[in-house]
């Protein structure tokens, strides 16, 4: 698990996952301090997190009284990995995985996602989303290759949530680096009923994904959305994900402040940027607000847990 | 030599009746066992992460709602959670042990942990007292989850007495990074050890399973006995019955070996901490 990390990082990340004087126990020795080239601290026991995950998806499944969930696979590596996660959780005949490309998807996302159906032995649904997608923007003209996005992300999301009508669940696939970042569209992949990923950084993922039997080739490729032509979630980012998870991680994780980071020989326009994101998305992250003007509003003083059970 | 069980079982969240039958169950199992005392975690026959559903599941200690536990202890002890409603109706995360159909003693949660994905100080009052009773398996306290975290209780309860710490808990599982163990599971481990070897008592950690909410309580329920030795540790994440031998003479032979309880001064810790609040001079 340790050898390999760095080269599975891949790219251009020349970063050490493990720090010099670690032992072979599991068992970490030295304080855990801000290093921007000390990667070791994300990382996970990926077996441990792959048992917590199963029994998650498991359980909260059948808690809500639903035997299926639906997965949209991209081709990429978040979404083959919690479609595996659910094979295992619940046998790959109750995953329904469905692979929605629109005109401009790359041929790569298409073989990729038919490759990781195979490897986990669960069927993939095809279906085109450009003849809805070109029917709503025909009368809108030119518009902006973002916005045009966020459309397909949640024409996707409506076909996601029609395929788990009578007893489905969705799975969410948004990771904490894209919730944190808020890079995502609200409504569209950061849509579902259950996330098992959502607390695992980017880096954290790839980790678990190479235990679960993802293919090398969507392990090892650029992450994109594939919105449109040669998009890629780092070149739109600015940063690179193992940057952005190691500065999230002390912000988040470890509760730093910014100039903790930038005194720690961080970069400061990085760093600032990153929790800068972090503010500005905040209210992508949380349920819609609501105008209190009763004895009692929903979500914030009638709190009733998810999983109430009847007795 | 006398035998405890420990259930690590996944409560049903608010589902007062179906925790009552699954209690039942558990109870059948340990007898079977051979068992003369059965320990449940915190809550168990409510679920942890009530929320606004605390109220709608609160019952008296001494309540009709309780009796059927009262009664599955005529032939082996009971120690389990519940939420009580106080006769002036405040609300409790209490754990009941029960003997020869007879509520014996109960203790009310008194750290209520309220900060990071705990909320008890919202919808409970704490409790206010440590009280020692005598338990099938010797005198005895109970410390609730949060409880064992202050290092006060298990002090208090070995300075009055005790030879026995029963530790109910709902501990949610976190913490996979930084490379190592689980970290709750981590901290947890090294309190039970250091507690049961350096106050020579037995330490008895009753972890529940299960998810709410997405939360994953972990289990890895333990019995560690005076001289720091693990006597029986169940998996983590999987419900399991775990048994365990409880050995009375390894007190005294440990107390014999290492008289730590016998040398200690409980009056100079009474002095002390009067001064230091401006008590006494």
């Amino acid at each position: 698990m340790k050898q390999s990390s760095e080269e599975r990082l891949g790219r251009d990340e020349r970063v050490r996952l493990t720090s010099d004087n670690e032992s072979l126990n599991k068992e970490r020795v030295g304080s855990i301090r801000p290093n921007p080239s000390d990667l070791s601290p994300l990382r996970i026991d990926e077996a441990l997190v792959r048992k917590m995950l199963v029994a998650f998806l498991k359980e909260e499944t059948a808690k809500s009284g639903h035997k299926r969930v639906v997965v949209a696979v991209s081709g990429g590596i978040d979404s083959a990995a919690v479609a595996a996660l659910a094979c295992e959780a619940l046998g790959p005949r109750q995953v329904t995985a469905l692979y929605l490309p629109y005109k401009t998807s790359s041929q790569e996302s298409a073989e990729h996602a038919r490759l990781v159906a195979q490897r986990f032995g669960f069927a993939l649904t095809e279906i085109d989303i450009t003849a809805q997608v070109d029917a709503y923007f025909a009368k809108r003209g030119e518009v902006d290759r973002v916005r045009r996005g966020n459309k397909m992300a949640r024409e996707r999301k409506t076909i996601e949530y029609d395929h788990a009508w009578p007893d489905g669940l969705v799975l969410g696939t948004s990771n904490k680096t894209e919730l944190l970042l808020g890079y995502g569209t609200r409504y569209g992949d950061m849509a579902s009923d259950l996330n098992p990923v959502g607390d695992l950084y980017k880096t954290q993922l790839r980790e678990l994904a190479v235990l679960l039997g993802v293919p090398d080739v969507v392990v090892r490729k650029p992450p994109t959305a594939d919105l449109w032509v040669g998009q890629t979630d780092e070149g739109e980012l600015g940063f690179t994900y193992a940057q952005a998870d190691l500065v999230l991680y002390h912000l988040i994780d470890r509760r730093l402040r910014p100039a903790d980071l930038i005194a720690a020989g961080f970069d400061a326009s990085l760093v600032n940027g990153i929790r800068e994101r972090v503010r500005r998305s905040h209210y992508k992250r949380v349920m819609p607000v609501i105008a209190k003007v009763s004895l009692r509003t929903v979500g914030h003083d009638f709190l009733y847990p998810r999983d109430w059970e009847a007795d | 030599m006398p035998r405890i069980a420990l259930a690590q079982c996944a409560p049903a969240l608010g589902a007062f009746k179906r925790n009552v039958a699954m209690h039942q169950d558990w109870i059948a199992k340990a007898r079977a066992a051979g068992a003369s005392l059965v320990v449940f975690p915190e809550l168990a026959l409510t679920g942890y992460y009530l929320k606004d559903l605390a109220a709608d599941v609160a019952a008296h200690a001494e309540g009709d709602e309780l009796r059927p536990i009262a009664d599955a202890s005529r032939d082996i002890d009971v120690c389990t959670g519940f939420v009580e409603r106080s006769e002036d109706a405040r609300l409790h995360i209490a754990q009941g042990y029960w003997s020869r159909g007879k509520l014996v003693h109960v203790h009310r949660k008194v750290y209520l942990p309220t900060y990071g994905i705990f909320d008890d100080g919202r919808y409970f009052g704490p409790g206010d007292r440590f009280d020692v009773f005598r338990s099938g398996v010797g005198p005895a306290g109970i410390a609730i989850c949060e409880d064992l975290w202050h290092a006060s209780v298990p002090y208090l309860y070995s300075a009055t007495g005790a030879t026995v710490v029963f530790c109910p808990s709902a501990s949610p599982g976190r913490g996979v990074a930084e490379g190592g163990d689980l970290g709750t599971a981590e901290s947890c481990r090294l309190m039970d050890r250091f507690y049961a070897q350096y106050l020579t008592l037995f330490v008895v950690f009753a972890n529940r399973v299960g998810h709410e909410d997405g939360i994953a309580f972990w289990g890895g329920s333990e019995v560690v006995a005076p001289d720091g030795t693990v006597v029986a540790r169940a998996p983590d994440f999987d419900e399991h019955l775990l048994v365990a031998e409880v050995d009375p003479g390894l007190v005294a032979r440990e107390r014999d070996r290492n008289p730590l309880i016998r040398d200690e001064r409980p009056e100079l810790v009474l002095e002390t901490l009067a001064r230091a609040r401006g008590v006494a001079d």
